[in-house]
């Protein structure tokens, strides 16, 4: 029996990128939905409720990052440059708020302000560096002899700041709904709140992504059946079984709105991960099989068999231990959180 | 080449080398200092004294510090093997590709995932287990550890691979590319590094609480909590920092047999000859291809090399200068870390007379020379580093990559911008995980268990959670 390496690392990365986003978004949130918390018992709180698992979410960014390099170096080679600044800031702002949830917990006064921004300013870096990455991804790389050839700033459009502005609404959201799970009392009642702007923001933002990407990207328009070269025109059975991914975005909308009205404190959260699979997906239709969007396809960019092979069996025989390893973790500090309530007291 | 390109691949080489000199920091000391705490918690739960109990919840709350910094600093290293040099990757992302891969994921799993245990599990788990967490973590910052100079010692002593028609690397025996011939000198070497950082840092501190006793009059007698960790600290520095001086002559053998332009401007030797001097101290300078201001012992260069007087070793004028390594940083980097290991010896030495003399914790000029000692390792590990990779130059695969060749499509600007980013991000950031650090050593053991601070507000869930009254029970 011969495996199709490329495909099943294909799958694994994205898989791993799946984790990250659903997994590093509801942290992520909580930063940025730190400046609108209304005391230092809140934002304490807030910070609690994600401190024992902000680091295992982050690693399946590693694990992201280095499966690129390791199973697709030449999308790596490519992606990197093309998106430098942007993996800067976002890297920049992954210090800032990583540091800070061990140090503003040990400065005081001024410290502790600083820490306190640090986290705030330094998640929502992250966030909209991310969709910055996004937005350049989806609008495609200029690739010559197997490398980068683009511009610095190739990057640098109105589209990407959209997708941005559209992943820092869509992190809020999980944010929003992981806090109306995991908190009481009046910071439950704030984070209802936060989870309803959210909701109107994304479904909004979604919207206008999804047209946007249609009219200025007419590659990944022709995925969903739309010709808009001349006129406009639509394949149906092109589009019809993809609608059920914008469908199941609804589903999640639903969920999240009805849920949280029958006062429901962990269905929005569902919810909004059922928002986030669909965007996923919904985008992996525009661009797969392209791991450097359009330029190389995985097949392309996959380091020689033997190379995969070899990373096969470690990850075979470690990803059940991490992956059984990270539902340990949120059985065991599963339940509410609030001043009076740690993990430990 | 244009100019822009160039100042693009010198601006990526110091964007590196501050990046990851940084980054070092917290391997060399994390490393040990996990080994430590896995024998503290093993000693406790041997003899049940509790003053190796309070030595871990101190130590541990250092460690969770350090970890958390190096793991920041480390995501920033990987990512720059894409953004600054995506050409070495696109290359040889083939051959190396998965040593990293595999580095994140035995390891750093298994660091990440017992760090939580080891952290947060005390009454979670009971203290058998959690001793196990503590073990496995020490095994994963281990073999993270042997991932990494695997792939380090593969560029510098490359082998098992093929090139393709395309310039690709692919890797043709992975074992000969894992074990490569640098790989076993040098992971002992580091290895011992790490312990030694650690083994002078925690010397550094219980001599420092020592003197501090002594100033106000608190000197007790008896075992105390420093005075466990000080003799800890001097019988380690006592044997491993004669060993380390082996092991480094047995890495430097290796390097001069597959690197010996590396090892001649190590030595500063530009002329090939049989009977090479020993150069204590000179200028090295390239463009006139000599040494300013030498002082010389004729007729030894070979002994120390282990090698006959009448052997030719190779000097930099065997080479065209640009395959010749800048001889500066190799030549100056490694007399500062050699320097340096001696003191250690010599700390050593003396620490185990004193303890033999049962005068340990009665000579105040011993207890100042380990407070001083405390950063040497750090300082000895960064020379040593800036030796061998600068001692690898022009190459970043030796001999068969060059560092220019290497560097990413990325323009000069670019670059500048993300090292000024850097330099103010790790400025606040280490400056501040420095000082926090700093005040824990400050505290020392007893004090900060026993008076904790009212001021600081506990994470729970966070590794700076850890406190005495989530210390573990009694283990019978």
């Amino acid at each position: 029996m011969s495996l199709d390496l490329p495909l099943i690392w294909a799958g694994l990365i994205a898989v791993a990128v799946l984790l990250y986003v659903l997994l590093d978004g509801f942290d992520l949130g909580i930063g940025i939905l730190f400046p609108f918390a209304r005391s230092k018992e809140d934002r304490d709180v807030m910070m609690n409720t994600v401190a024992p698992v902000w680091d295992g979410n982050e690693t399946w960014l590693v694990l992201g990052g280095g499966g690129l390099l390791a199973a697709f170096p030449l999308a790596y080679s490519v992606l990197m440059p093309a998106l430098y600044l942007p993996v800067l800031l976002m890297l920049a702002g992954l210090i800032l708020r990583g540091v800070a949830f061990e140090f503003r917990f040990r400065a005081v006064r001024r410290g502790r302000a600083f820490w306190t921004q640090a986290f705030a300013g330094g998640s929502i870096l992250t966030a909209v560096a991310q969709g910055l990455i996004l937005g350049g991804f989806i609008q495609g790389v200029t690739v010559e002899n197997d490398r980068f050839a683009g511009g610095q700033f190739d990057w640098a459009t109105p589209y990407a700041l959209l997708v941005a502005a559209g992943l820092v609404a869509g992190y809020a959201l999980l944010g929003g709904a992981w806090l109306m799970m995991k908190t009481k009392d009046d910071l439950h009642g704030d984070a209802r709140v936060w989870t309803a702007i959210s909701t109107v923001a994304v479904t909004i933002l979604l919207a206008v992504v999804s047209v946007a990407t249609l009219v200025i990207h007419p590659r990944v328009a022709a995925r969903w059946g739309f010709d808009l070269s001349q006129g406009f025109s639509l394949e149906l059975s092109t589009l019809l079984p993809l609608l059920a991914i914008p469908l199941l975005g609804l589903v999640g909308l639903a969920m999240i709105v009805v849920m949280a009205r029958r006062g429901s404190h962990a269905w929005p959260f569902i919810g909004a991960l059922v928002v986030f699979l669909s965007g996923y997906l919904g985008l992996a239709v525009g661009f797969a099989p392209y791991v450097v969007p359009y330029a190389l396809d995985f097949r392309q960019a996959a380091a020689p068999d033997n190379a995969l092979g070899l990373m096969l069996v470690g990850t075979v025989a470690i990803l059940p231990l991490i992956l059984g390893y990270t539902g340990w973790v949120y059985w065991v500090f599963r339940g509410k959180i609030d001043t009076e309530v740690g993990y430990h007291h | 080449m244009t100019f822009a390109d160039f100042d693009a691949l010198l601006l990526s080489r110091l964007q590196f080398a501050f990046t990851i000199a940084f980054h070092i920091l917290f391997p060399a000391f994390t490393i040990g200092l996990a080994a430590y705490l896995a024998v503290l918690e093993g000693l406790w739960l041997w003899t049940k004294r509790e003053a190796f109990k309070t030595l871990y919840l101190f130590w541990v709350k250092i460690f969770a510090l350090s970890f958390g910094m190096g793991v920041v600093s480390g995501v920033v290293l990987s990512y720059q093997f894409g953004t600054n040099w995506s050409e070495f990757i696109r290359l040889t992302g083939g051959v190396i590709g998965p040593l990293l891969a595999y580095e994140v994921l035995t390891a750093f799993f298994l660091e990440a995932s017992f760090l939580g245990v080891m952290l947060f599990g005390w009454k979670k788990v009971g203290p058998r287990l959690h001793f196990l967490a503590t073990c496995l973590v020490a095994i994963g910052t281990t073999i993270s550890a042997f991932w990494i100079l695997s792939a380090n010692s593969w560029m510098q002593t490359p082998q098992g691979f093929q090139i393709m028609a395309d310039g690709t690397f692919e890797a043709t025996d992975y074992m000969a590319v894992i074990f490569n011939p640098s790989l076993p000198t040098r992971l002992a070497h580091m290895l011992l590094a790490a312990f030694l950082t650690t083994g002078l840092v925690v010397g550094a501190v219980s001599a420092y609480r020592l003197l501090k006793d002594r100033a106000a009059g608190t000197h007790v007698e008896g075992w105390s909590e420093s005075r466990i960790s000080l003799v800890m600290a001097v019988g380690l520095i006592a044997v491993l920092a004669p060993l380390q001086l082996l092991v480094g002559h047995a890495s430097g053998e290796v390097t001069h047999k597959y690197q010996p332009a590396k090892t001649a401007a190590i030595e500063g030797y530009w002329e090939t000859r049989a009977d090479q001097p020993l150069h204590l101290f000179g200028i090295p300078d390239r463009e006139a291809q000599k040494n300013h201001f030498q002082v010389s012992i004729p007729g030894v260069g070979n002994m120390i090399q282990n090698l006959p007087r009448d052997e030719v070793i190779k000097g930099l004028d065997s080479y065209a200068r640009e395959d010749q390594p800048p001889p500066f940083i190799p030549f100056f980097g490694f007399r500062i870390m050699v320097g340096l290991g001696l003191l250690m010896i010599a700390l050593g030495a003396w620490g185990a007379w004193l303890i033999w003399r049962r005068k340990l914790f009665d000579s105040p000029i011993f207890l100042r020379f380990a407070v001083l000692m405390g950063p040497s390792g750090f300082l000895a590990v960064l020379a040593g580093w800036m030796v061998t990779e600068v001692g690898r130059q022009p190459w970043v695969v030796y001999g068969v990559l060059r560092t220019r060749d290497a560097v990413s499509p990325v323009v000069t600007s670019q670059v500048a911008t993300s090292l000024t980013v850097y330099v103010i991000v790790y400025s606040i950031v280490f400056t501040a995980g420095a000082l926090f650090i700093l005040r824990l050593m400050a505290e020392g053991p007893v004090a900060a268990l026993r008076h904790p601070d009212p001021r600081q507000d506990r994470a729970p869930g966070t590794p700076l959670a850890q406190a005495p009254d989530d210390a573990p029970g009694d283990p019978s």
